[in-house]
């Protein structure tokens, strides 16, 4: 297919029309609206189902219950919205049914703005709702990785019976770009064995979240570990950008890392030997990836526009073996390259006086802090 | 096997577990008067139910028929997902006033005001069973919970919610009644009510819901039969038994 101009949010919707979708169920909120306003023509021409819910508490339900009867289906919404849907991500996963949703990022706690913001990582990642449970966060970039990931995402929510969300910050929502769309894939009505939708022919099924006997939970929670297992050695995705004799590397995903791409660009033409590691699944994290770059890095910088929750698993992943610098925006600020420019050239100039081989005890989030307070 | 003076046996839409409700609770009759309409209309196959969270959270054990069960008070917000999904088959949500009433309030209102084709049978019994007996948003005023040890008091705790007036004013109802299950009589009457709110569901007329007052001997301390006469002298009177809304097309159904 040519490339056309795509704005992020309606080539997400058109990306997901694509790979099947059947149901939408969804709840205006800024930055992700076109998503909805997208797919509230879209949908029914071709004779699927879409619903306006009353809150996105109403939205995720009916994600649950169209979930259940096996079905490609998803939600989208902002921040403050998917806090609100944390609710039915938990029973989501409890039940072990595939769900997809978007997050379009924005600046927050609370209201905050509506202005770009990677602040939910650590709710995507960490889970977000009550229990004990893991699911698949992609991060894209650009305009076209969120169109390549939305197939995967539903892909992979049915692999492994599991919530999938892609969390992009609302530049990636809201911007357009020259962008190549899959083509139609047919509706494809899978017969999972564990759909209710009528028990015609066969034994009826229930789907639940319950498990009142403590052991039979217990083995609920490894079974979901273990397959969890199975997506951390299969699914891991990144990409890498002028690593092979990369001394210093930035880490950063989506946006913060796009932006970084253009000054690790730019520090190269200054002859700089830096590269860049964009993960594209935060989770699961590229652990075994990062670590492995230990041996050939002399200071790891994640960029983030957060206050550092990436930077705890990277953190995890070089376990004191390189020192690792952070820069951050927090609030909705996007940062412009030269800033990370400049915190490469600090680096760069000014090393870290840490051998490798040694622990590094540097705390990357309080020095960041205390740089942003100077400049201030 | 058929005996000639067989009047009363298990219907086919129930499972063979038996029920874990208190002796003299209504849920169990609500819940046989469900199995006998799914029976009765043939549509076990194709039925989906929906459970709640509250006393009927184990409805699903009952039913011989598919069912999820959802966290609480969204039943209405999954069983629109699963009809929207699934338009052919019959999708009903099972509800209790803490449920319904309470936390779920803003799901059950909208699903009513698009009039979604699902049917709600919705169980009144002024308080909240499962977790022991508090104040519910249809607890009668006066009335003693364990959150409302001195009787509910309105000035500070409001007025009971009467559920069936308040959707029998949204246009995607097309029916919506209040019944109760305190004596033989009213138990018919409701039956043939969810006969009703079924039908309307198959033939795709919109939103249906019946409303039946039931009993909760446990957590009100009285016996099952002094329960039933509280159902009678003081429920009805606050929770007036009738038809709150019959769209002309529901009105041609005869049953």
């Amino acid at each position: 297919m040519p490339k056309e101009l795509w704005k992020g949010n309606e080539a997400i919707a058109e990306a997901a029309v694509r790979a099947g979708l059947e149901a939408y169920f969804g709840y205006p909120i800024t930055p992700q609206t076109e998503i909805l306003e997208y797919l509230s023509r879209r949908l029914p021409e071709l004779g699927r189902a879409f619903v306006q819910a009353e809150s996105e508490l109403g939205a995720i339900n009916m994600v649950y219950g169209a979930a259940c009867a096996g079905v490609r289906v998803m939600s989208s919404s902002s921040s403050p919205g998917v806090s609100l849907m944390m609710e039915g991500l938990s029973y989501i996963a409890g039940t072990e049914i595939p769900a997809v949703l978007v997050n379009v990022m924005r600046g927050g706690p609370g209201l905050g703005n509506i202005a770009p913001a990677q602040a939910d990582y650590n709710q995507a990642v960490r889970g977000g709702g009550h229990g004990d449970y893991p699911r698949i966060v992609l991060a894209p970039a650009s305009v076209q990785e969120a169109i390549d990931l939305m197939a995967l995402s539903f892909d992979l929510a049915e692999k492994y019976r599991m919530i999938t969300m892609m969390i992009l910050d609302g530049s990636v929502g809201q911007m357009m770009e020259p962008a190549e769309m899959p083509a139609m894939q047919e509706v494809h009505r899978k017969n999972f064995e564990w759909a209710t939708n009528g028990a015609m022919n066969r034994e009826r099924r229930i789907l639940s979240s319950i498990y009142l006997n403590p052991l039979d939970e217990e083995q609920t929670n490894l079974r979901l570990l273990r397959r969890w297992q199975e997506v951390q050695n299969n699914e891991v995705r990144y990409k890498e950008y002028f690593l092979d004799d990369a001394e210093i590397i930035v880490i950063g995903f989506g946006t913060a890392g796009r932006v970084a791409l253009s000054a690790v660009r730019e520090a190269r033409a200054l002859g700089i030997k830096v590269g860049l590691f964009r993960p594209i699944t935060v989770s699961p994290f590229p652990f075994e990836a990062l670590s492995q770059l230990t041996g050939q890095a002399r200071a790891f910088l994640v960029t983030e526009m957060n206050m550092g929750q990436m930077l705890d698993d990277v953190l995890l992943a070089v376990r004191g073996r390189v020192p690792v610098e952070f820069y951050g925006r927090p609030g909705g600020v996007v940062p412009f390259h030269d800033e990370i420019l400049d915190e490469i050239q600090r680096i760069h100039t000014a090393p870290i006086a840490s051998p490798l081989g040694t622990t590094v005890h540097t705390n990357p989030r309080e020095s960041w802090l205390t740089r942003m307070t100077q400049r201030a | 096997m058929t005996t000639p003076n067989l009047v009363y046996e298990r219907p086919e839409a129930f499972t063979e577990m038996p029920t874990h409700y208190c002796p003299g609770c209504t849920h169990g009759v609500a819940h046989r008067l469900v199995a006998e309409v799914l029976e009765e209309m043939k549509i076990i196959d194709r039925t989906i139910g929906v459970a709640p969270v509250g006393c009927a959270v184990f409805a699903y054990n009952y039913f011989d028929t598919d069912f999820v069960e959802a966290p609480h008070g969204r039943a209405p917000a999954m069983a629109t997902g699963i009809k929207r999904v699934l338009p052919d088959r019959v999708v009903f949500t099972y509800q209790g006033d803490g449920d319904l009433a309470s936390i779920g309030m803003g799901e059950i209102v909208h699903a009513a005001a698009r009039g979604e084709n699902i049917t709600v049978i919705f169980i009144n019994n002024a308080n909240f069973g499962m977790t022991g007996g508090q104040m519910a948003p249809t607890t009668l005023p006066g009335m003693k919970t364990t959150s409302s040890p001195n009787g509910r008091d309105v000035e500070t705790q409001g007025y009971p919610i009467k559920v069936s007036e308040m959707l029998s004013t949204l246009e995607g109802v097309g029916y919506c009644v209040r019944r109760s299950l305190h004596d033989p009589k009213n138990i018919r009457l409701a039956k043939k009510a969810i006969r009703t709110a079924f039908e309307t569901q198959v033939r795709g007329l919109g939103f249906s819901m019946v409303e039946l007052l039931s009993t909760c001997p446990t957590n009100w301390g009285i016996t099952p039969v002094n329960s039933l006469k509280f159902v009678e002298e003081h429920m009805v009177p606050a929770y007036p038994l009738g038809d709150y809304k019959i769209s002309d097309a529901i009105k041609q159904i005869k049953i």
